[in-house]
Parts: structure tokens; sequence; C-alpha cells
């Protein structure tokens, strides 16, 4: 039985990229992506660098605008209208690789400030929730600390929390453990395994840590060159890739 | 095999306390020692005519030169023309209205500048928008009361504070959006804020101000009179704010792209983000570039005697002209130089100060 099925994901579609074609300059870096997550649904994206798969992830909250096609989030169309580009930050929260804590802020500082000046929460409701996230990712002891005070894993598990702390419907992880020391990578990997047993949350990342791809991914996507080139379940994408490309990538990141 | 932790060892007592200092940084090696002693001796024969002249062999008090009697400085001369020094032509009747309107100037900054003191909120918006409206009363008057005193009246150290503390607090927000414009995506307003930049940039302020005082009142009818210090005023701002601008975009432009994403990624808008976010962050960083304009605006504003108004500089120069006084020039001139100094010193101190306290990346 798949993952799916025992979880039983509803059908309603969370992300939606239609023919999605996106250019730096002359050099087409998306091409004619299409892509249907529904609500729930974990996704890994992996392939080799300069694939175009965190500028995907990146189009879907427009930190990078796309030229073509439609991507559509929980209903809304983004369009170049800011209102429409809000709307949809609210529900999509993102872990950057290199974490971009507000180094100026402490963590409960951080986690409290888009709640407090995007939702309009009173202070003493952001930081209660800010404080129940921390203790998830089990950092409450640093609340009072500057980022620059932590380790790049705290660091990284803080900024999963002030993400949770929005309470959006999708998560999308652009590569969360690169800039991590190896022995830190453990404990970032372990709050996300967490956070999608969980269930609920529709989680879009890409990555490298094929360990966490085979425990958690329902769909792992294998993109090259601005495509998407293999689409498939963990276990059939790992045990079976059916291009030549993918074959290759996995017998070069499985080796070692 | 197991391995002890070893204990933590005194560093070795050459390298601690005054000798250790003294070894390391004057006496580290032969060359150095030689340079010590010289710099030391030319400082000796330096400073000690100098300390003689100002303090030993100096008069302090007096109505009149034939109370300098001993030889050295004659700060009697400044001493007795202290009042017009520091407040130019305004009526003696109205000191105390100068007096008012500097301390609570100075007492609003006092409790923002010290680390640990509440409401410090309130106190800034007092200070921005409540206290100009009672210093600008206070200081020309025309109600409550108190006769209006002509701006031309004023002069002195009060008038170079006037000045510099208008031309600062002016200048920031201006130039605030102006860097944020000349980043923008907008051309139109890319273009302005640009233009506005390189325009007042390329022209010394000297001419600003002659421009200010003497050319604009031939384009205008003869009917609209701008008083002659709001004209200064103006150009001083206009063009403060574009070497404001200039600083505050340096700092803006080293924050790290990535936050600008988080902050966008969370849903901010621009200006929350620029509020809560970049401002903090980027001004943090701006501290000695923003203080070193402000320094340099402070001495700036001694140029205002080309147009007539008679800042500290231009009022000692002019007492230095009076014929019962003459030949003490050199003491006047000592006197503007100590009182600039101790503003400039104070804001640089306070400004290194501050650097320290927000340090919050370890």
């Amino acid at each position: 039985m798949s993952k799916q099925e025992e979880r039983n994901i509803s059908e309603k579609l969370m992300v939606e990229l239609r023919d999605v074609n996106k250019w730096y300059g002359d050099f087409h870096v998306l091409k004619n992506i299409n892509l249907q997550v529904k609500k729930g649904e974990r996704i890994v994206i992996c392939g080799p660098s300069g694939s175009g798969k965190s500028t995907m992830i990146r189009c879907i909250n427009r930190l990078e605008e796309h030229q073509q096609g439609d991507i559509i989030v929980n209903g809304t169309e983004l369009s170049n209208d800011l209102k429409n580009i809000e709307a949809i930050r609210k529900e999509v929260g993102m872990v950057f690789q290199h974490f971009n804590l507000f180094p100026h802020l402490t963590i409960l500082e951080n986690c409290c400030l888009a709640p407090i000046w995007v939702k309009k929460q009173p202070r003493a409701v952001a930081e209660a929730t800010a404080m129940e996230f921390l203790e998830r990712v089990r950092i409450p002891e640093q609340a009072l600390k500057y980022p620059g005070q932590l380790s790049g894993g705290q660091q990284q598990r803080v900024a999963i929390a002030r993400s949770l702390c929005m309470n959006p419907d999708v998560m999308l992880f652009d590569e969360p453990t690169s800039a991590l020391d190896p022995e830190m990578i453990k404990e970032v990997l372990d709050v996300m395994i967490e956070l999608a047993d969980e269930g609920g949350m529709t989680m879009l990342c890409v990555t490298h840590e094929m360990g966490f791809a085979k425990t958690v991914a329902d769909r792992v996507i294998f993109m090259d060159a601005g495509q998407i080139i293999e689409e498939n379940e963990p276990h059939e994408f790992f045990n079976n890739p059916q291009h030549e490309r993918t074959q290759l990538f996995l017998s070069q990141i499985l080796q070692h | 095999m197991k391995y002890e932790l070893q204990p933590m060892l005194p560093a070795p007592s050459s390298t601690t306390g005054l000798l250790g200092w003294l070894k390391r940084n004057l006496f580290s090696n032969v060359k150095n020692s030689i340079a010590t002693l010289l710099i030391g001796y030319f400082l000796i024969t330096l400073l000690g005519p100098a300390l003689q002249w100002a303090f030993i062999d100096s008069d302090w008090f007096g109505d009149s030169p034939a109370a300098c009697t001993s030889g050295g400085a004659c700060w009697a001369f400044i001493t007795n023309r202290m009042d017009q020094f520091m407040y130019g032509f305004y009526p003696e009747t109205g000191y105390w209205r100068i007096n008012a309107t500097l301390f609570l100037f100075a007492a609003a900054v006092t409790w923002m500048v010290i680390e640990k003191t509440p409401y410090k909120g309130y106190v800034a918006f007092f200070t921005l928008f409540i206290y100009p409206i009672i210093g600008f009363y206070l200081l020309y008057g025309g109600s409550f009361g108190l006769e209006v005193v002509d701006t031309h009246k004023w002069g002195g150290l009060s008038l170079t504070l006037v000045l510099a503390v208008i031309g600062i607090v002016a200048a920031m927000p201006f130039g605030i959006l102006l860097a944020l414009g000349r980043r923008s995506e907008m051309p139109i307003v890319k273009a302005f804020s640009v233009i506005y930049i390189e325009f007042w940039r390329g022209v010394p302020l000297i001419t600003v101000l002659f421009m200010a005082s003497v050319m604009l009142p031939l384009f205008v009818s003869e009917e609209i009179t701008f008083d002659k210090l709001l004209r200064a005023l103006i150009g001083i701002i206009l063009f403060q704010s574009a070497y404001m601008a200039e600083v505050i975009r340096g700092g803006l432009q080293a924050i790290p792209k990535g936050q600008y994403e988080a902050a966008d990624a969370l849903g901010l808008t621009y200006w929350k983000s620029m509020l809560l976010i970049i401002m903090p962050q980027a001004l943090k960083l701006m501290i000695p570039g923003i203080v070193n304009t402000f320094i340099a605006l402070f001495k700036d504003t001694s140029l205002v005697l080309i147009i007539g108004l008679f800042d500290i500089l231009a009022i000692v120069q002019s007492a230095n002209s009076d014929t019962d006084w003459l030949g003490y020039s050199t003491e006047g001139y000592i006197f503007v130089a100590f009182v600039f100094w101790i503003f400039c010193f104070g804001m640089s101190r306070y400004s290194q100060n501050l650097e320290k306290r927000l340090k919050t990346g370890y």
C-alpha cells in the first residue's frame, strides 16, 4: 500500500504549476514545468546543481517571477498584483539554505514578527504560539538569545519554527541542510520528519538527502536543465529509475 | 588511552599589566624604542610652552586688555564676551528663552542617550514633533506673551546649534527616502532620486547658500520675503539629504539578499520589511558614516557667515576686529576650535558607544 493511500491525501490541489517558463536574461531556466501537489502531499525535488529546482520552488512564493504559464496556490493564481502575492506568501512558509534569520532580533522576536505585523495577532498570542513551536523544534531555552549565538542546526530549526508560526498551508524547503555541518544535519532532518509525520502539511523540499526522501516523500521529482525529467514514488524512483539521466545522477550520489 | 583536560594557566606576566603594555607597544624593539623616545621628546618640547601659554601664564577675567598682564593667553577676551558668543545679538532679557530651549533639548537627548531609561518612545515622539513647536515659540516668540525676536538677531553658538540640529534631524528622513528611491525599481522614482542626489552632491554648499540668500530673492517678487535663516536652513537640508542618502544606500547594499527574501517570504509588505528588518540592520552598519556626515554638517554650518548670519565662528571673527580688543584673535580661534571639537568629539564617542551597544552578532 502506498503512503498516499495510508494517509488519505485529499484530492484538493494545493500547488499547481502549468506550463511555467522562466528566463534569466537569455538563459532559459525553467522549461514547461507542470506540477500538481495535493493538499498534505510531500514532495522531494532533487537534481544536479543548476537544474532549476530552487528557482522552481522560489517561483511558488514569488521570490522569483515566472514569465509564462500559471502558478496557482490554494486556489489563488499568482499575478503581479501585490495584494495577491502577499496573500499567497501568508499561506506559504519558506526555509532557506542559509537560514536568513534576522540577526538584530532575538529568536522569540524572529518568530513573533510576522504573526504580529502581518497577521495582526496580539503580542501575547504570538509569543505563546512561538514558544509552542520552539518547543516542538526543541530549543525553547534559546528564545531570548540572538541568532548569532546559536549553531547552524539550531538556527535552521528556529527558521522552521518561524515559518510555522504563520500557520502556513504549504512549506517550501530550499536545501535546508546544505549549509550545515555534518553533525547538525540530523537534528534538522529529525524536525522535518516530525513535521511530515504529523500530516496535513504540504511540503515541497529541495534536498540531496536521499535517506530523507526515502522515508518521507510521497513523490520524488528529478530535474535537469530546467525540466522535470522524472517523477515517481520513492521506492520506484530509487530502485527502478526510468530515465538515463536519473540513473547517472543516482549512481553518482549513492556511491558513497 | 585516557586523557585529562589540562587546567587553564595564567598568561605570562610580561604580556599583561602596565609594564607588559609598555613593552609590547612602545619598546618592542630597538627601532620602536628610538621612535618612542623621539616622539616623546618633541611632545614635551611642544606641549610645554603651549600649556604654559594657555594655562600658567594666562589671564581669565577682566573688562579690558589691561587685565591681561601675565604675558600668556588673554582668555578675558572670551569670558568678557561669552554672552555674545553664545547668544549673538539676542536681547539680554530673552537669554532665558534660549537657555530653556537648549535645556529642554539637552534633557530630551540625554534621556534617549542613556541606556536604560523608560518611555524612550514617548520622549522621541516629543523631541521630534512637539519640541520643535515649543522651541520655535521660545526662540522666535510671537505667541504666549513672548515678543518676537527676529532671526537676524540670532547668533553665536545658539545659531550654530539651531542650524546643525535642524539640518541633521530633517536631512535624515529625506536621506532615507532618497536612498530607498535610488534603489527602487520604479523608473521615475529612481530617476528623480539619482538626479537629485547627483545634482546636490555636485555643487559646493557655499554655492547653495549664496543661491539661497542672494539669487533667490532676485527671482521671486518683492512682496514675498523669506527669512534669511529659513532659506539657509532649506539649502542646508536639501544639500545634506543628498549626502545622507548615499551613506544610507551604502548601508542598504551591505544587507544580504537573504534578509530581503526572508522578509518577503513571511508576507511582510515593502514598508514593513524596510522598517522592521532592513533599516534597523542597515542603520547599525551606517552609524560611522552617518556620524561622519553629521560632524561634517556641524562644521559646515560655519559657512553661513558668508551670507551674513553670525554663527559662532562669524561672531568671534567680528569680535576680533573690535578696536578695544585688538590682537587676541588667536584666543578667539582657539576658543571656536575648542567648542566645535567638544561637540564633534561628543558625537563621535556616542556613536562608538552606540555601535557597541547595538552589537548582536557574535
